[in-house]
């Protein structure tokens, strides 16, 4: 339902209607959410369509439709090397830091 | 109402509760993933590592090709089921005897069509298109449960269906709920909490006609009696002949073997039974002290099979409904790709001017 980036760039206008990830805000101060996915010939429809499937228990407050072929994704295989400068970077956190006795709010 | 007799590692809430517990694994599995080193070179070997432990499989990642063909056979399977399930109880839809039962069955038929379409995204991620599982489908290359080629002669058998057969798939799908891969149980464990309706509302009939009068009654007992050991086959081949069960346990796709599931399945019913006030239709259904569950006779297996490839008494006229639903709502289809062709064209005129 998600990820699948370069593969769902051949369903063009001409084939079937393309696909559409679906994103929910569940409640106001919460980020929106992948939910799934789903096909629509247009953003309106896709709009109504992810209505009707994602959101018919009061589910959400907001709805973002994307097309699929819109995403890029990382790709798991290089994981390692794409987050990687990421793991040598300690400092980064707070709790790298020593916080000297008696020293508050910090 | 349902899940809470039966004994043993259950956690509170019965399976609902299971799904939720499941939703929590599923949420602790990714956790746990942070701290995972990266695939690295041996790919067959990462996949083991993270199905072993109990971690998600997700679309882009390396997986075996028998490991994706199961999935898409399964997946695309079950999203059949939800769609030609429509079926059976759409038949009583206008013929409801209230309002409100119309209403409710309308919502019911309206998730299982959206269960079918969660499923089919979820089988999409695998390499599969939405029009090619359609096409499957129509041309019978792929199946559906065995269950929907049933008929349902009386309103009781609205009932039936959403106590035993919706009944028997939840017990089948909370532990998808679990599956190693990760769109799959996500979409099961939004279709179980949307299942869990539908079985009382199904049970809730049922109780109804069985304290009704003595026609109403007379009813649910047969409604009961036709659809018992067709749920009972739900669960498959017994666990000799299931062929493809010990793989799918190995890839964690599946959890739980087919008998074990139907056990499951007859220990929750015989309390539910009770409190309807109707008979389960099988005289040697007694408990068995030193198992700590009931004895049962098996359904007709070689009735499923003959269902399961073509033979049942509706498969015909389902397929030809789905197919016949499917060429009319071409229009529609069309109709909608046209206007969206217009209207970029339209913004695209807009765009040189």
């Amino acid at each position: 339902m998600s990820e699948r980036g370069e593969r769902t760039d051949r369903l063009g206008a001409e084939g079937p209607a393309p696909l559409w990830e679906v994103f929910v805000r569940a409640r106001r101060g919460l980020a929106h959410t992948h939910v799934g996915s789903l096909h629509a010939p247009d953003a309106e429809l896709a709009l109504h369509n992810a209505r009707d499937l994602y959101t018919r228990r009061q589910e959400g407050v907001s709805i973002w439709v994307v097309p699929a072929s819109a995403i890029t994704a990382s790709s798991p295989d290089e994981k390692d090397a794409f987050f990687d400068p990421a793991a040598d970077k300690v400092y980064r956190h707070p709790t790298f830091y020593e916080v000297p006795e008696g020293a508050a709010h910090l | 109402m349902y899940g809470n007799d039966f004994p043993g590692e259950d956690p509170p809430g019965g399976l609902l509760g299971e799904v939720e517990a499941a939703e929590a694994a599923l949420r602790a599995a990714a956790q746990q993933d942070r701290d995972a080193a990266g695939p690295g070179t041996d790919l067959a070997a990462y996949f083991a590592q993270v199905v072993d432990a109990d971690q998600k499989i997700e679309p882009r990642d390396w997986m075996p090709e028998a490991y994706r063909r199961t999935l898409i056979r399964q997946i695309a399977q079950h999203a059949h089921s939800e769609i030609i399930g429509m079926q059976p109880e759409g038949n009583w839809i206008s013929r409801a005897p209230s309002l409100k039962r119309k209403a409710i069955l309308l919502a019911k038929v309206q998730d299982e069509a959206g269960h079918g379409l969660y499923l089919y995204a979820a089988a999409e991620t695998l390499g599969i298109s939405r029009d090619e599982l359609v096409d499957l489908l129509l041309d019978g290359r792929q199946k559906y449960s065995s269950i929907f080629n049933y008929p349902t002669l009386s309103w009781a058998d609205v009932g039936a269906i959403g106590w035993l057969v919706d009944g028997a798939a939840i017990v089948n799908q909370v532990p998808l709920c679990r599956c190693s891969y990760g769109p799959y149980a996500r979409a099961m464990i939004r279709v179980c909490k949307e299942e869990s309706f539908h079985q009382r509302q199904g049970y809730e009939i049922l109780h109804v006609l069985a304290h009704g009068t003595p026609a109403q009654r007379a009813m649910a007992q047969d409604a009961v009696d036709r659809w018992w050991y067709p749920s009972l086959a739900m669960f498959g081949p017994p666990d000799g002949d299931s062929t493809h069960s010990a793989q799918s346990m190995a890839w964690k796709i599946k959890r739980f073997s087919n008998d074990e599931l139907r056990q499951r399945f007859v220990d929750m019913c015989v309390g539910q039974a009770e409190v309807l006030g109707l008979a389960i239709p099988d005289p040697g259904l007694r408990w068995n002290d030193e198992r700590q569950a009931y004895d049962f006779t098996q359904p007709d297996y070689a009735e499923l099979m003959r269902v399961i490839s073509g033979d049942g008494p509706c498969n015909r006229e389902r397929i030809a409904h789905r197919r016949r639903a499917h060429a009319e709502g071409a229009w529609v289809r069309e109709a909608a790709a046209a206007y969206a062709a217009k209207q970029r064209n339209k913004k695209k005129e807009m765009v040189a001017a």
